[in-house]
């Protein structure tokens, strides 16, 4: 199967529905067929990422405890929109710490996490073979 | 459904556990013997490995991730194809995720 450049566009907010778990899901399982998968997280998305989340409390999933595992399925690239961050007066200290091994730097723990700014990020849509919206 | 010591406990149509909170040593030792297998200490180090991992991040890891985790966590020598399918020769995500009362890996088929 050829390789796809598949970036996932998360802009729901992590509990008010099924749609982060549902966009979870589906990256997980793209990823375990070798594609090489980016994440973004725009608007409201970038909530998901929050750190100290406790959603248990309301029988809810804890998708950011899942994307710490990411990194075993060798997604490496997790944009955050950095102007959406700032509209909800977040930053990155806010957001949970996600790592993985990089392969390009002899397997050294290394943050997934990158802030974006809009313009770049736009940029960086209009080179992936498949767009994702969730 | 699943009968283990006189109790009944729901699973879905592949056998993996409804209720993850259900799970107890003597479900996995009852599931291993209805596919001919007695768990070794080997199978329950995957078993305790894939309840801690999904206690962490509520993920049943597909088998590729499986096997690159095991590597890291317990050692290069359990962490290869070989050694997971010679315990789990239906395959250590499906199989070894069930046995330990996780549902069916993400991305497995």
């Amino acid at each position: 199967m050829a390789t796809k450049k598949i970036m996932y566009i998360n802009r729901a907010t992590p509990h008010g529905g099924i749609t982060a778990k549902e966009s979870l899901d589906v990256v997980l399982i793209s990823a375990a067929f070798d594609q090489d998968v980016a994440l973004a997280f725009i608007d409201d998305g970038v909530y998901q990422l929050l750190k100290g989340q406790q959603p248990e409390k309301s029988g809810s999933r804890n998708v950011a405890k899942s994307f710490a595992a990411l990194g075993d399925y060798d997604v490496r690239k997790v944009y955050v929109e950095q102007e959406s961050l700032a509209e909800r007066g977040l930053s990155e200290a806010d957001l949970v710490d996600l790592r993985h091994e990089n392969p390009e730097d002899d397997y050294r723990d290394t943050a997934s996490i990158r802030l974006i700014s809009r313009e770049k990020l736009a940029r960086l849509f209009s080179r992936q073979d498949v767009l994702f919206n969730f | 459904m699943l009968e283990v010591n006189g109790r009944v406990y729901p699973t879905d149509e592949e056998g993996y556990l409804e209720n993850i909170s259900d799970w107890s040593e003597a479900i996995a030792e009852a599931m291993a013997a209805a596919d001919d297998i007695k768990l070794s200490e080997a199978h329950w180090d995957i078993l305790r490995f894939l309840r801690e991992y999904y206690h962490e991040y509520e993920i049943a890891p597909a088998v590729r991730v499986l096997t690159k985790a095991v590597g890291r966590r317990l050692g290069k020598d359990k962490g290869n194809s070989k050694y997971l399918y010679n315990l789990f020769p239906d395959g250590p995500g499906k199989q070894a995720c069930r046995y330990a009362g996780l549902p069916k890996p993400t991305g497995c088929v």
